[in-house]
């Protein structure tokens, strides 16, 4: 039985869709069969962060209306053999996705994988619904933002209330916070929410903090998942997270600005 | 920031008004019922839990968890759910549901 771990946030652009493809990305190079599915229908992205647009022929919504099979739909990745991507459909029918409908794919999924990450759009629409319904853990992706709090609040909300673990009765979704898009500096500058405000308000335990970095529009440009992007600390972040994830027990890295010289400090600039 | 701003009041500390708000909203919309059914269960469901398993435990062994208690509010109708999964059989669920 597979796990199935949806990224979600409410607000969209706090990065879905980066943390989707790395996380995806650094469970199967650790060794798990994973399948990363792209919720976000009529607004197809995944493909292009994981590098695969150009292969892919049928997509989530042709699977769900069987026009066509999981195993024609699902993309191999081109960097791992234990990483499959199923794509959104680009059609602008957002009923297109039925509840039964995925559920069925979801239950196809899990005889053949260890994890399917579901990578939700932005809202608290039927898409996002259908990314969290069926899920068992989800990381809830916040950036240092007053919107992007309140959303994940909501967020929060609707994964204890109307996941099918909760109408359910089961034992409920197991939600980690991942802070994005952080600044160290603009933090500690009193600019910005710092994690220890996020943790507060969320109270949600952390499973990492990924900085602010231009490597990650880099990483979008080339087609790569940030994790890959070698000796980058976008990269080293994301791994932290897939360590957390696994169970270990990982210092937290990168959320301390560096400090700066006498004369910056008196004087600003640098930053 | 420099200390040269921060002696001159150039720049204010946003992010602890931001906390503060968001503190305040949050209370408030947790509390509210803004998504349906996202509010507080009333006070006394622990205990009505907690008698209902001892009143089945009297006939039927069974775990504290294994006896949920589920109260929800739709438009003008309540629903009070109780679910009873038996162990030894496995899938054997017994569940009644009442209105009111
Ligand atoms: N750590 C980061 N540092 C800098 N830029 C980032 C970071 N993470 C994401 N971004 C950028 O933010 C933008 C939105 O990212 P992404 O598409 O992953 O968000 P999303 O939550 O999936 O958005 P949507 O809600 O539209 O689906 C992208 O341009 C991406 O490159
Ligand atoms: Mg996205």
């Amino acid at each position: 039985m597979a796990k199935v771990i949806v990224i979600t946030s409410g607000k969209g652009g706090v990065g879905k869709t980066t943390t989707s493809a790395s996380f995806a990305s650094g469970l199967a190079l650790k060794g798990f069969k994973t399948v990363v599915v792209d919720f976000d229908i009529g607004l197809r992205n995944l493909d292009l962060i994981m590098g695969c647009e150009r292969r892919v022929v049928y997509d989530f919504v042709n699977v769900v209306q069987g026009e066509a099979t999981l195993h024609q739909a699902l993309i191999k990745d081109k960097n791992c053999d234990n990483l499959y991507i199923l794509a959104a459909s680009q059609t602008k029918d957002k009923e297109a996705l039925t509840q039964d409908g995925v559920g069925n794919v979801i239950d196809e999924l899990s005889k053949d994988f260890d994890y399917i990450v579901c990578d939700s759009p932005a809202g608290i629409e039927r898409g996002s619904f259908l990314a969290l319904y069926f899920a068992d853990e989800a990381i809830v992706v916040t950036n240092p933002e007053v919107s992007s709090v309140r959303d994940s609040d909501r967020i929060l909300g609707i994964l204890s209330s109307k996941s099918k673990r909760a109408v359910e009765g089961k034992s409920k979704i197991k939600a980690h916070l991942l802070v994005t898009r952080y600044n160290p500096e603009r933090v500690e500058n009193g600019e910005m929410l710092s994690v220890k405000d996020i943790e507060d308000i969320l109270r949600i335990p952390l499973i990492g903090v990924i900085p602010e970095s231009t490597d990650v529009l880099q990483a979008s440009n080339t087609g790569v998942p940030a994790i890959n992007l070698k000796e980058t600390i976008v990269s080293e972040a994301y791994w932290d997270v897939i360590g957390r994830f696994l169970g270990e027990d990982k210092e937290l890295r990168f959320v301390n600005a560096p400090r700066k010289g006498f004369f910056q400090r008196i004087f600003g600039g640098g930053n | 920031m420099s200390l040269l701003d921060m002696f001159f009041g150039r720049k204010k500390i946003s992010a602890s008004v931001a906390k503060e708000r968001l503190q305040i909203i949050l209370a408030h919309e947790r509390g509210s019922n803004a998504l349906g059914e996202i509010e507080q269960s009333p006070s006394w469901l622990p205990q009505l839990q907690q008698e209902l398993v001892d009143v089945v435990a009297k006939y039927i062994h069974i775990d504290k968890e294994a006896l949920k208690v589920h109260i929800e509010k739709r438009d003008n109708l309540e629903l009070l759910e109780i679910n009873v999964t038996l162990q030894d059989k496995g899938e054997n669920n017994v569940s009644n549901k009442k209105t009111s």
